[in-house]
């Protein structure tokens, strides 16, 4: 932590703060039938996506998954138009053609959540490539969860990263629970890190509630990657506090589990520390945590005053 | 005296001449570094062009197309290399999930210029899993683009325009076509995807035939004209997009059409092509149903005699060209 900026602190608390009132905005407007569609909410692995955001540069890139709304958020998306893109607006990151489970911001190389289980993790490998070729000196963060570790592309992605020393860094957001299925169920190994050393990379696992944590590795990471070392694979273990996605009774986690991590809530943590080791005060934690929830309710209002994309339009960006 | 050339060798030509000209082009498959690929299209890439630009992988094909997804998206123009175009089920949900889609679920903003190599068709004994013709399944996919030349000199022109093309383009090249020798003149010219070509001229009967069909139609063409009948042989060189105008102009001139590939005729491009005709301008023009000459509904077998009679072969579109005028 020592060797954060004060403002660099300060800056992934407020990542964090806006990703929780993102998804808990998600969630409302679900329950008021206001939204169309389904969703996957983050709610309690803010830790993990603001810990990678932070160790990126604005010019690396991002794939993520379809539990993605945090990941974009902090790779720096602007708030209005992504909620814009999650109600289905034109003013949306993809003129409301994507939703929630495509949000791209190209601009700022996110190149977008993905509604296949796995599905970004060749796409990151092949932008490490061209990276390579190019011999230029960005990183690709490739964020998959531990259902994603179970699909081939994962082998023979992470097999040709190794193989060819790309610069990426996969990173695995261990939220325990494939919908709901727990990973103890599907992968023999303790870690899904364990799985690294088939490839010949280095693997870690960290706790992904711990900001901090997930900031060191990735960053470890994105040198490594950005010295010519190749890829490395991070475990993020975290948990998720809502259903899968909008249809989920909950049967298959006890109460008391859901409740022993909602008592490791990775912003209460991160604020507590900042303030215990004077970072900042507890008026000034609040004065970000209201700012969050404002800058939300303000994305809101833009998304929905603006227009509905025009029907007129819908042959539009199937080709370049 | 024109320059004569063969299938295989238009093909790698198109390639390095374009690999020479834009540093973002790059080829990436199995085997087609120092081996010169499973057919020798790439034979001789790797001396010019060294192994950062001809990539060797391993046997891993949903990542060979995710991963050249993921380099047009970083900037680079990539030629993939599926082996045989049957394994290309092993990447679909790369290029259809992903690749084929990402332009339109970001709004327009991204785009993916690349090609995908894909060797086909029946005709040396390979049996049911390398010997497929299966470009048909991708005419159902927005967001792809589907060539497949017939001669040497549309295998270069449209390899030269597939690569420039922002979009992925899926190139099928026909196997037993590799050896087939063709007037591919000096320098660059191209050929734009989506135009059809008229190979032979007749009043008679049209024939739409893709890839390998245009020869054996040809041939057909050439025995039946002696019998008098004038066959119109068109090749739409692209399937996806399709100039239906030039098949349209061609039945209002004939009235009679006869379609001829090489995959399976059930769910196949003919009844696409059948279609396009039966609801656009040349219907008032038809004098005869429209035929449609497609492989068996079977998997390709391996004995010689079997695997030839799975497919239309010449004397099959001689046969349906008579009962059409008849």
């Amino acid at each position: 932590m020592k060797e954060l900026s004060r403002e660099k602190l300060i800056d992934m608390l407020k990542t964090m703060y806006e990703i929780r009132y993102f998804e808990l905005k998600a969630d409302n407007l679900f329950m008021q039938g206001k939204i169309h569609g389904t969703m996957h909410l983050s709610i309690g692995q803010e830790g993990v996506a603001a810990g990678a955001g932070a160790a990126l540069r604005p010019d690396d890139y991002l794939l993520n998954t379809h539990r993605g709304h945090g990941h974009c958020i902090a790779k720096g998306a602007d708030l209005n138009k992504m909620m814009a893109e999650f109600i289905g607006k034109e003013t949306g990151y993809c003129r409301g053609r994507g939703g929630s489970m495509h949000i791209a911001d190209v601009t700022r190389n996110n190149l977008g959540a993905n509604g296949i289980v796995g599905g970004g993790i060749g796409l990151a490998m092949g932008v490490g490539l061209a990276i390579k070729l190019q011999k230029r000196d960005q990183i690709v963060l490739g964020i998959f969860g531990d259902g994603a570790s179970n699909q081939g592309i994962f082998h023979e992605a992470l097999n040709m990263a190794a193989i060819y020393s790309l610069p990426v860094v996969y990173l695995c957001e261990n939220n325990q629970y494939a919908m709901s299925t727990p990973i103890k169920k599907t992968a023999k190994v303790e870690h899904i890190s364990d799985r690294a050393a088939c490839y010949g990379m280095p693997g870690v696992t960290v706790d992904g509630n711990d900001i901090l944590a997930v900031y060191e590795a990735v960053s470890a990471a994105a040198a490594r990657a950005r010295a010519g070392d190749g890829p490395t694979l991070v475990e993020a273990v975290t948990y998720r506090w809502k259903g899968h996605s909008k249809n989920d009774p909950g049967v298959y986690r006890t109460k008391e589990e859901v409740e022993y991590w909602m008592g490791r809530d990775p912003i209460k943590r991160f604020r507590e520390l900042l303030i215990k080791n004077g970072v900042i005060t507890e008026a000034e934690a609040d004065a970000i945590d209201k700012a969050a929830a404002q800058a939300i309710e303000d994305a809101y209002t833009f998304a929905v005053n603006s227009p509905e994309p025009s029907v007129e339009t819908i042959m539009e960006g199937v080709y370049a | 005296m024109p320059r004569v050339i063969t299938y295989g060798e238009a093909i790698r030509e198109a390639m390095s001449e374009e690999m020479r000209r834009d540093p973002t082009v790059f080829c990436i498959g199995e085997d087609i570094g120092i081996f010169g690929g499973s057919f020798g299209v790439t034979r001789g890439m790797l001396d010019e062009f060294g192994p950062e630009r001809i990539i060797d992988t391993p046997i891993s094909e949903a990542a060979i197309v995710g991963g050249a997804i993921g380099a047009a998206l970083g900037g680079m123009r990539p030629i993939a290399e599926i082996m045989f175009s049957d394994f290309v089920t092993i990447a679909m949900d790369q290029l259809v999930n992903q690749g084929a889609k990402i332009r339109f679920m970001f709004g327009g903003t991204a785009k993916v210029p690349m090609v995908l190599r894909l060797p086909e068709g029946s005709g040396y004994g390979a049996a049911a899993q390398h010997s497929q013709s299966i470009s048909s399944w991708f005419l159902h996919v927005p967001g792809l683009k589907v060539v497949s030349p017939a001669t040497p000199y549309d295998a270069k022109g449209l390899m030269l325009s597939a690569i420039r093309d922002d979009n992925i383009v899926l190139y099928f090249e026909h196997k037993m076509l590799y050896n087939f020798k063709g007037e591919v003149p000096e320098g660059e010219y191209t050929i734009p995807i989506g135009v059809g070509d008229v190979k032979r001229e007749g009043r008679d009967v049209t024939i739409v035939a893709v890839s390998i069909m245009v020869h054996r139609a040809l041939a057909a063409a050439e025995k039946l004209a002696k019998e008098g009948i004038e066959c119109e042989v068109i090749d739409p060189r692209s399937l996806l997009p399709y100039d239906a105008e030039l098949v349209d102009r061609s039945v209002m001139k004939t009235g009679r059409v006869l379609i001829v590939h090489e995959g399976v005729t059930n769910g196949g491009m003919g009844g696409e092509f059948a279609a396009r005709i039966v609801g656009g301008p040349a219907f008032d023009y038809l004098d005869a149903p429209i035929k449609r000459l497609g492989g068996k509904f079977i998997p390709i077998p391996y004995n010689p005699n079997l695997e030839r009679a799975a497919v239309p072969q010449e004397e099959d579109i001689i046969a349906a060209v008579r009962e059409l005028v008849a």
